[in-house]
């Protein structure tokens, strides 16, 4: 594959206006070299700008490097370049003709492993580094294990400082089968393996003539072309509503419009929907996007609604089909991870924020905690602290309205809030209703998917 | 399956949109900072969206140096009324009157740094609890680690080692008495969406982004307009070039670009052929490695 062309060549408004957009996240241990693949895949692809490059090769030089240091372009942060260590995401943008790019680049640290799984929470796809010395690792076990559970559809195992190993093909494929050994256990729907070297720049926007032996194509090049047209739910019609506008004005005087973005499947105006958790009927009358009116609206658009009739619907309700409906409960069952310093209290309230809903819940039982390295389950000490991720019962105030999180990312998912502090302490991944009532296809997801 | 497809444009443009919405619900008193520059009026032709047909339900404020570029203003001006939008518009000047800070001394005093206590005035005069800014992360390595929905303590001040994080599309904006949140709807925006995005909205913009000529001098490789609050150094001459504007800020730190741009097209052909980046023309930002992490921990933009 040829490298990308300049920018210049590539922005003609038409082809820019339909250019599709990946994003994605780096996981790896420290110093596996996330933040200089990271730079790496900017300086090739032409996204860094002269300014911020003279200033990256002063304070290189400042720094006493040697090599230009990439991984400065991510640390952002005062703390993070005295350290030299990633601490918060960090997100970055580039283009190539065929696609837009949002890289969350996450670090690697154990106690940042919320950082990963914020990163992880939005993207299509991971890159999951592994060092050629070291192999896999504990590290390369709990990101995997996060990008699973956080449902990222496509992992890219990019096995770096090939350059250290003499690009040694036995070498790589011991790592292929260490890793597929291991992933076996969890539920990652495509994982392809790349031999690189961030360093150097091998495999990564050019393939390298040092990997002769190495059939597939660059990383750039497969980040160009992997397909994410089906990796949104356009099955399951759902919109949660924002909030609802009316204009109160002469012009628009009985409008009412429901706001909010759709989380699945298709919504068109003569559907009939049905309005949850109160279950009232009515008929979509007319759907508007942020370009006027549409004759469908999926997933993830931003729309407004109008119905043939006046029903008592406001934020936090639910549009879904009679005959396509979420679970409408106030049982929830999921896996969490935990951010907090203070561990969840077994017992404890939390303020439960789901969809547009938000509601007080109670911990009703802490089923296991996942011993992450070798994936089971431990019953016995089931105290969820930091960084720790365990499968929870909860007890909510109101219902909700919740599909599986391997089935909607969206209205499968839900974040905990501390009552006093407002902090953010946990993220929730809903499970599988209980096996006898789920899919035949779904039953062996539940903890090796979760 | 294949026709459900977003471009990435329409994807920043619904997620923006989410975001606005969200601002809307979960604030009492949230206000729009515009500033008259590109980002803060497609962040408000966005929010006239979300709420259309209704009207955008929040104030635009604007916290005017005095320094601004003449242009902006009327261009702000205008703006407010033809969207129907209240403005609230509060003076660095005031602030200073009232000693609530000082005026920088030297060359080119830049009144930059004192928004910040005018803004953080205004949001206490106001109450207002949301503040929606139009910063993208790709300006600064600073912002690229920034949430959408960014918490400030009762001081105004952010915490850059202890932000909430931010997953999925679930935005927690609680939070205590006296503490508010700044809002960046474009924060996955880059400076050619956002030119692409005028371009397909059609949307006006103040003339200052196209080519003309202007009087400015060259320091330390910016180039600064002829302007009453610049003290000019020996050897240094105003002359005339050719310019236009990449961002606009406070005229003395906001440096020009030398180019013959003058109509969109041609601006988002030179910003795809841009080498440098836009916050390379801020004087502001060249103060020091981690000048722009410093300002907004203690309350900036
Ligand atoms: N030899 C070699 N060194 C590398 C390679 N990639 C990264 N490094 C080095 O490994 C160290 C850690 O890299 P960094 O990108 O900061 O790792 P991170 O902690 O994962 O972000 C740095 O000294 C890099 O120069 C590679 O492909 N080959
Ligand atoms: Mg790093």
């Amino acid at each position: 594959m040829s490298a990308p062309a300049a920018p210049a060549h590539v922005h003609t408004d038409e082809h820019y206006l339909s250019m599709d957009l990946l994003r994605f996240t780096t996981a790896g241990s420290v110093d596996d070299g996330k933040s200089t693949l990271i730079g790496r895949l900017l300086y090739d692809s032409k996204a860094i700008f002269e300014d911020t490059l003279e200033n990256l090769e002063r304070v290189t030089e400042q720094r006493g490097e040697e090599n230009l240091n990439l991984a400065l372009l991510t640390d952002g942060l005062r703390a993070e370049r005295e350290q030299g260590i990633t601490i918060d995401v960090a997100y970055r943008y580039f283009a190539t003709p065929r696609r837009k790019f949002i890289i969350a680049d996450t670090p690697g640290h154990i106690q940042y492993t919320r950082n990963m799984v914020t990163g992880a929470s939005t993207a299509n796809l991971a890159i999951i580094l592994i060092d050629a010395r070291k192999g896999v690792i504990e590290q390369t076990c709990r990101h995997s294990f996060i990008a699973s559970l956080l449902g990222i559809p496509h992992v890219v195992v990019a096995v770096n400082k090939m350059d250290l190993v003499d690009f040694s093909e036995v070498r790589f494929n011991e790592i292929v089968a260490q890793y597929s050994e291991f992933a076996s256990r969890l539920s990652i729907p495509d994982i392809k393996f790349i031999p690189i070297s961030a360093l150097h720049g091998d495999n990564v926007v050019e393939k390298s003539v040092r990997t002769p032996w190495y059939q597939g194509g660059a990383l750039l090049y497969t980040l160009e072309t992997v397909y994410i047209g089906s990796d949104l739910n356009h099955i399951d019609p759902r919109f949660s509503v924002q909030t609802v506008i009316r204009p109160n004005n002469d012009a628009h005087h009985d409008f009412r419009g429901f706001a909010g973005r759709v989380a699945g499947g298709v919504f068109k105006p003569g559907d009939e929907i049905i309005s949850l958790p109160s279950g009232l009927p009515a008929v979509i009358k007319s759907i508007h996007g942020p370009e006027g009116e549409l004759a469908e609206a999926f997933a993830p658009m931003s729309v407004v609604m109008t119905l043939d009739r006046e029903i008592d619907s406001s934020r936090g309700d639910l549009f879904a089909k009679a005959h396509n409906q979420p679970a409408v409960t106030q049982d929830v069952e999921a896996m969490v991870c935990w951010f907090s310093p203070a561990k969840l209290n077994p017992s404890g309230k939390y303020i439960l924020r789901h969809a547009t809903r938000e509601t007080k819940c109670a911990v009703k039982a802490v089923r296991y905690k996942v011993d992450i390295n070798t994936l089971r389950k431990q019953t016995e000490d089931v105290a969820i602290g930091m960084n720790d991720i365990g499968r929870v019962f909860l007890r909510t105030a109101v219902p909700l309205m919740t599909d599986p999180y391997k089935r909607n990312r969206t209205t499968g998912s839900f974040i905990l809030i501390d009552e006093f502090t407002n902090a953010t302490v946990g993220a929730g991944m809903i499970l599988w209703p209980e096996p006898s009532e789920r899919p035949a296809a779904a039953q062996f997801a539940d903890m090796g998917g979760l | 399956m294949s026709s459900y497809n977003l471009t990435h444009l329409a994807q920043l443009e619904h997620e923006a949109i989410f975001v606005l919405r969200e601002v809307a619900a979960q604030f009492e008193r949230p206000a729009l900072l515009f500033s008259g520059g590109k980002d803060s009026i497609v962040m408000a032709r966005l929010a006239q969206k979300a709420f259309a047909p209704a009207r955008v339900p929040f104030p635009l404020v604007h916290v005017d140096t005095g320094h601004n570029f003449a242009e902006t203003i009327e261009y702000r001006d205008w703006f407010a009324a033809e969207i129907g939008a209240r403005l609230v518009v509060r003076y660095v000047e005031d602030s200073i009157k009232a000693g609530r800070c000082l005026e920088e001394k030297g060359l080119n005093p830049s009144r930059n740094g004192l928004q910040t206590v005018t803004l953080l005035d205004t949001i206490e005069e106001f109450k207002f609890d949301a503040c929606l800014g139009g910063a993208r992360r790709d300006e600064e390595k600073a912002r690229a680690k920034e949430r959408f929905f960014s918490h400030r303590d009762e001081f105004g001040q952010w915490d850059p080692k202890n932000q909430r994080p931010e997953l999925w599309n679930l935005f927690n904006g609680r939070k205590n008495q006296g503490e508010h949140f700044r809002v960046f709807p474009l924060s996955n925006w880059t400076e050619m969406d956002v030119w692409q995005y005028i371009a397909r909205e059609g949307l006006r913009i103040p003339s200052i982004y196209f080519s003309h000529a202007r009087r400015v001098v060259n320091r330390n490789g910016v180039l600064l307009a002829e302007s009453p609050y610049i003290t000019l150094l020996e050897g240094e001459t105003y002359e005339e070039r050719i310019v236009r504007y990449r961002t606009v800020g406070d005229s003395t730190c906001t440096g020009a670009v030398e180019s013959p741009a003058a109509t969109l097209g041609e601006v988002i052909q030179e910003v795809a052929s841009a080498r440098v980046t836009e916050r390379g023309t801020r004087a502001d930002d060249k103060r020091s490695e981690s000048a722009m992490e410093d300002r907004k921990k203690a309350g900036y933009f």
